[in-house]
C-alpha cells in the first residue's frame, strides 16, 4: 500500500551502524508531519518491519541501507529527505574525522588503524558476527582488546583469549559493556573518581553498580576490566578473570580488588580461588547466588577492608501500598536483573540488555522503546533499573518519568534502581527527581530497591 | 603479569559504534575510529574460519616475507623450447587456463599469429582452423613459470626473459616485448607481426644473450626500486626502467654484436615498456617464492585470459579462483572508444601482485592522467592498497609518500573484510581479433574471485 507520501529506497554498500541510525530515524520522526521513518540496515528484521507498515520494498540484503519514510503531504517527505540527506552528510563528516588523529584516509580495519595509531587499547563494537576480525586484528598487533559487541560464537571467544595469552595481552569479552582503563572510561562507563580499588567483571551493569557505590562513598577506581559473561565458564575456563587478576596485582596504584561475576562453573571458581590465593593483593569477590553477598554488601566489605566508613546509601522513596499483582521486573543490566531476582525471590524478570533483544538493534541503555513498551503494560509492583554514564542514554528519565506517572495513574508501583554518579553526563540527582516526582522509590543500591520492591509485594500476600 | 595498557593513559582505537567513539571525544581521550563495514556478502562464515586458523599469520608472515625478499636478477635470454621444455605445437598463453572456445578476440588474434610464426599454417584461416580442432595444445603461462603481457602467448620459437631469485633459487621467464601498435600480445597478427617475432628471435633475443653473458646477470630488484623513484610504477610506465636498462646492458651490446647494436639499441630505446617483460618475470619469480605456504591467505598470481580474471593464493596450490573479467574503465587511443574494448587480458597483473603496478600508483605522477585521474587519485589509490596487503615492501619505496614502502601481499581475507578490490593498471586490447591496442586504464577484479579463494581457505 505505498502511496504518493511514502519514500522507500534501498542504497546498495552504505553502511551506518545501528545508534547512528536509530538516532537518524529519531530525529526524522519527530519531523512535522512524518508518520514513520525507518532509516536502517536491510536486515531480514527491518526489512519485514517496513513491509509491516505497509512499504512496498524492493529486494535488498543486510549490506544495504533501507531508507522507509512516510509524511502527510508531499511537501513533508521533501523536508524529511533533505533532513535525511543533511543527517548523512554530518554522519560522513564524523566518521571522516576520525577523532582528531592526522591521517587522511580512516582505515578500513583495526589492523590498518593499529599500522597508523600509537594506542594502548582497542574497542569493538560491531556487529557480532563481525567483530572476530577486528579483536583478532588488535590481539595481533599486540594489543588488548575490549569487545562490547555481544552475539559473538563461543569457540571465537576462546580462540581470541588463546591467542592473547600468547601475546600477553587482555581480551575484555565479548558483550563486555564496561571498563575503566588508563583514565578512560570505555563502553557504558561511568564517571568516577580515581583511587586505590581494581574491578574485574564477569558483568558490565554489576561493575557499575559496585564503582557507583564506591564512588558515593568517596572511594574511587585504579581500573575496571571486564571479561565477558561467559569468561568463568567451563568452556572458556576464566582465561581473561587470570589474566585480569595478576595484571590488578601488578599494578601499584590499585590496592584491593573487587571480582564480581554470576555464578561461575565449579571447577573454574576453584581456579580462580587459587589465583586469587596466590595475590598479594586483597581480593573481594562478589559472586552472585543463593547464600552469596549481593553487590551492595560487597562493596561494604570493600569499603571495610580500605578501612573507610560506609555511607548511608542514597534513595528517594514515595509512600508505596503493597499490591495484590505481582513483581515484574524490567532491567536492562543482566547482573542487575540477576540479583534482584535472587534477593525478591518472586515474580516476573526480564533482561532487555540479553542477546535474544539487542540482535541487530541498540542496547536497551540506548534505545528504551521495548522496555517502555512493556512497561505500559506493566501492572501490580514494577521494578526497573536506570543506568547511567557515558554512551547511555542521555536523559533517560525524559522518556521514563511519563511512562512512570502512566504506571503509577494506572495503580502500579515502581521501584528504581538508580546506577550512576553526580559526574555523570546525566547528573544521578537529576535524573533521581525526576523518577522520584513521577511517583517512583528511586534506590541507588539495586540490592535496597530489588528488597523495597519485593517487601511491597509480600506484604499483600 | 603486567598489561602495559594499565601503565599509560588511554590511546583507543574504535571500530563499531559512533556512540562509544563520542564518549571518548567527550572525555578527551585520543583515539582513532575505523570507518567500519560489513564484510563482502556471504563471506562472513568463512572469514571467520579463516581469521580463526592458528596457522595464518605466520603463514602470511612467511609468504609475503619470502615475496619481498626475493631478489630477481635477469640472468639469461633463451628460447621458449629450451626453458620450458615446450613441444612443438603446445603454446602458453595469459591468466587462468582456456580453450579456444572460449577465447576472447584479441586471444584468438594472438594464438593465430603464433600459428603463423612457428609455421604451422599458411594463412589466417588455415590456423584458425588448427587452433578450432584442438591440434595446438594450449596452457597456462603460469603453470609453467612463466608469465605474458596481454594476450600472453608463447610458442616454442620465442625467446624469453631469464629471471632468477637470488634468495629463494627460483627461476620465472617472460617473452621480449615486441614494441607498440600491431602486435601479437594486443591480439594483431598481420605480416608485419609475424616478420616482427622472426628478427626478434634471430636477432634481439641471441644480441641480448650475448651481451648478458658479457655483462653478467642485471639486478632487477635493485633497477626497479630506482625506477620508482624515477616516476615508473612499471606497470603501465616503464620508460625509467627501460632507459636504466639500457644505460646497463648497452656497453655489453656493443660489445657482443657490433653488427646488429644499433639495430637493437634502437628498438629497445623506441619502446618504452621494454623493461615490462622483465618486470613481469622478477615479479612472477617473486611471487612464485612466496606459493605454497600451508595456511596462507596471500594471493601469489592474479591473471587474466580476456575472458576470465583469476587469483591463486599461497596457501591452495595452483588452484585458480575466478571471476569474469571485466572491462577497464581508461582512456582511448585515436578513434577507438569503450565500445571496442575486450574485458581486461594479461600475466602483468603479476606487477600489482608484487606491488608495483597500481598499487604504487603514487610513484608515477606522470601517468595519472592516462589511467584517468589526477594525483590525488593515484595516492588514493596507493593509500587503499595498505588496507588490504600485509606489508611494505623494504626495496620499493615511494618517494611521495615519505618512502614508504609499496603495499605488498595481497590478503583475501582483508580484501573480504574491506570490500576494497586490488586496483590494476592495464593496456586495453580491441575486442576483435587482429585489432592490436585500443587504449589504457584501469580495471577491478572480480570480488567473487576473492570470495571463492576464501571460502576455499575455510575448508582446507
Amino acid at each position: 500500500m505505498t502511496t504518493n507520501t511514502d519514500q522507500v529506497e534501498v542504497r546498495a554498500g552504505v553502511y551506518h551502524d545501528s545508534v547512528s541510525l536509530m538516532r537518524v530515524s529519531q530525529a526524522l520522526g519527530s519531523l512535522p508531519g512524518v508518520g514513520v521513518a525507518i532509516v536502517a540496515m536491510a536486515t531480514e528484521l527491518n526489512v519485514g518491519l517496513a513491509r509491516d507498515v505497509g512499504f512496498d520494498v524492493p529486494a535488498a540484503g543486510p549490506t544495504d541501507l533501507l531508507v522507509a519514510i512516510r509524511a502527510d503531504s508531499a511537501q513533508e517527505l521533501a523536508a524529511a529527505g533533505a533532513e535525511l540527506e543533511r543527517q548523512f552528510t554530518e554522519l560522513g563528516r564524523a566518521a571522516r574525522s576520525g577523532g582528531g588523529a592526522a591521517t587522511e584516509h580512516a582505515p578500513r580495519t583495526t589492523r590498518a588503524a593499529a599500522k597508523v595509531f600509537d594506542a594502548t587499547l582497542a574497542l569493538v563494537s560491531t556487529p557480532g558476527d563481525h567483530a572476530f576480525a577486528e579483536a583478532m586484528d588488535a590481539v595481533e598487533a599486540g594489543l588488548s582488546v575490549m569487545i562490547f559487541s555481544d552475539n559473538v560464537p563461543l569457540e571465537q571467544e576462546i580462540a581470541l583469549k588463546e591467542r592473547a595469552a600468547e601475546r600477553g595481552v587482555l581480551v575484555m569479552g565479548p558483550d563486555c559493556g564496561t571498563a575503566v582503563v588508563g583514565g578512560a572510561g570505555l563502553g557504558f562507563a561511568n564517571v568516577l573518581q580515581p583511587g586505590p580499588v581494581g574491578v574485574v567483571a564477569a558483568s558490565g551493569t554489576g561493575a557499575q553498580q559496585v564503582t557507583c557505590l564506591l564512588d558515593h562513598a568517596g572511594a574511587g577506581v585504579s581500573h575496571v576490566l571486564g571479561v565477558g559473561g561467559r569468561d568463568l565458564s567451563a568452556a572458556v575456563g576464566g582465561r581473561s578473570t587470570l589474566v585480569a587478576l595478576r595484571a590488578l596485582d601488578a599494578d601499584p596504584a590499585t590496592e584491593l580488588i573487587v571480582l564480581i561475576s554470576k555464578p561461575p562453573a565449579p571447577e573454574v571458581a576453584e581456579v580462580v580461588r587459587r589465583a586469587v590465593d596466590e595475590l598479594s593483593t586483597p581480593v573481594v569477590t562478589a559472586l552472585l547466588g543463593p547464600g552469596q553477598d549481593d553487590l551492595t554488601t560487597a562493596v561494604e566489605k570493600a569499603l571495610h577492608a580500605l578501612g573507610r566508613p560506609v555511607p548511608r546509601w542514597p534513595s528517594w522513596t514515595v509512600p508505596q501500598e503493597p499490591r495484590t499483582a505481582g513483581l515484574c521486573g524490567l532491567y536492562s543490566g543482566g547482573t542487575l536483573c540477576a540479583e534482584a531476582k535472587l534477593i525478591a525471590g518472586t515474580g516476573e524478570f526480564t533482561d532487555f540488555g540479553d542477546d535474544e533483544y539487542t540482535r541487530g538493534r541498540p542496547h536497551p541503555m540506548i534505545d528504551p522503546a521495548m522496555r517502555l513498551e512493556a512497561l505500559s503494560r506493566a501492572s501490580g509492583v514494577v521494578l526497573l533499573d536506570v543506568v547511567l554514564g557515558h554512551a547511555a542514554d542521555p536523559d533517560p528519565a525524559a522518556r521514563l518519568a511519563p511512562a512512570v506517572r502512566e504506571a503509577v495513574e494506572r495503580g502500579a508501583a515502581v521501584v528504581a534502581a538508580l546506577v550512576g554518579t553526580d559526574a555523570d553526563p546525566q547528573g544521578m540527582r537529576g535524573q533521581a527527581e525526576a523518577l522520584h516526582q513521577a511517583g517512583a522509590s528511586v534506590f541507588v543500591s539495586n540490592a535496597a530497591a530489588a528488597r523495597h520492591a519485593a517487601s511491597l509485594v509480600r506484604r499483600a500476600s | 603479569m603486567t598489561l602495559s595498557m594499565l601503565q599509560s593513559e588511554a590511546r583507543v582505537i574504535t571500530a563499531g559504534t559512533a556512540v562509544l567513539a563520542e564518549a571518548l571525544t567527550r572525555q578527551a581521550v585520543p583515539h582513532l575510529a575505523v570507518d567500519w563495514r560489513p564484510p563482502l556478502a556471504g563471506t562472513a562464515p568463512a572469514l571467520a574460519k579463516v581469521l580463526a586458523d592458528p596457522r595464518r599469520e605466520q603463514a602470511n608472515a612467511t609468504a609475503v616475507g619470502r615475496m619481498t625478499s626475493s631478489r630477481p636478477r635477469l640472468t639469461g635470454v633463451r628460447p621458449a623450447a629450451e626453458v620450458l621444455g615446450l613441444p612443438p605445437r603446445t603454446f602458453l598463453h595469459a591468466g587462468p587456463p582456456i580453450d579456444w572456445e572460449r577465447a576472447s578476440g584479441p586471444m584468438r588474434g594472438a594464438l593465430i599469429g603464433a600459428a603463423l610464426f612457428e609455421g604451422l599454417a599458411a594463412d589466417a584461416a588455415e590456423a584458425e582452423r588448427l587452433l578450432v580442432s584442438g591440434g595446438v595444445t594450449l596452457d597456462s603461462c603460469h603453470h609453467h613459470r612463466a608469465v605474458g603481457p596481454m594476450a600472453g602467448v608463447v610458442s616454442p620459437s620465442m625467446w624469453m626473459f631469464e629471471v632468477t631469485d637470488e634468495e629463494h633459487g627460483g627461476t620465472a621467464y617472460c617473452s621480449l616485448n615486441e614494441g607498440l601498435g600491431k602486435v601479437l600480445r594486443y591480439g594483431a597478427y598481420g605480416p608485419e607481426v609475424v616478420e616482427r617475432l622472426r628478427w626478434m628471435g634471430e636477432v634481439l633475443g641471441p644480441v641480448l644473450a650475448a651481451a648478458l653473458a658479457l655483462s653478467g646477470p642485471v639486478d632487477l630488484r635493485s633497477l626497479i626500486a630506482q625506477a620508482l623513484q624515477m616516476g615508473d610504477e612499471l606497470h603501465n610506465r616503464n620508460r625509467a626502467a627501460t632507459s636504466l636498462f639500457v644505460r646497463e646492458i648497452a656497453p655489453a651490446i656493443v660489445d657482443a654484436s657490433p653488427r646488429y647494436a644499433s639495430e637493437v639499441l634502437r628498438f629497445v630505446n623506441g619502446n618504452d615498456h621494454f623493461f615490462l617483460n622483465a618486470g613481469m618475470a622478477a615479479g612472477k619469480v617473486s611471487a612464485d617464492a612466496a606459493r605454497d605456504v600451508p595456511g596462507s591467505s596471500m594471493v601469489v598470481a592474479m591473471a587474466r585470459n580476456g575472458t576470465d580474471f583469476g587469483i591463486q593464493v599461497s596457501g591452495l596450490g595452483d588452484r585458480w579462483f575466478t571471476g569474469p573479467a571485466g572491462v577497464p574503465d581508461g582512456l582511448y587511443l585515436g578513434a577507438y572508444g569503450p565500445q571496442d574494448a575486450n574485458p581486461d587480458i594479461g600475466d602483468s597483473t603479476i606487477t600489482e601482485t608484487g606491488g608495483l603496478g597500481g598499487f604504487a600508483m603514487a610513484a608515477a605522477p606522470a601517468i595519472v592522467r592516462f589511467v584517468g585521474g589526477d594525483v590525488s587519485d593515484a595516492i588514493t589509490a596507493t593509500r587503499s592498497m595498505y588496507e588490504i596487503t600485509l606489508a611494505e615492501h623494504p626495496a620499493y619505496q615511494i618517494p611521495g609518500l615519505g618512502f614508504r614502502g609499496t603495499p605488498t601481499g595481497i590478503d583475501v581475507t582483508l580484501v573480504a573484510r574491506t570490500g576494497v578490490l586490488p586496483v590494476v593498471n592495464t593496456g586495453i586490447a580491441g575486442r576483435v581479433a587482429g585489432t592490436g591496442q585500443v587504449g589504457a586504464g584501469l580495471v577491478s577484479p572480480p570480488a567473487e574471485a576473492f570470495a571463492a579463494a576464501l571460502a576455499a581457505l575455510a575448508d582446507e
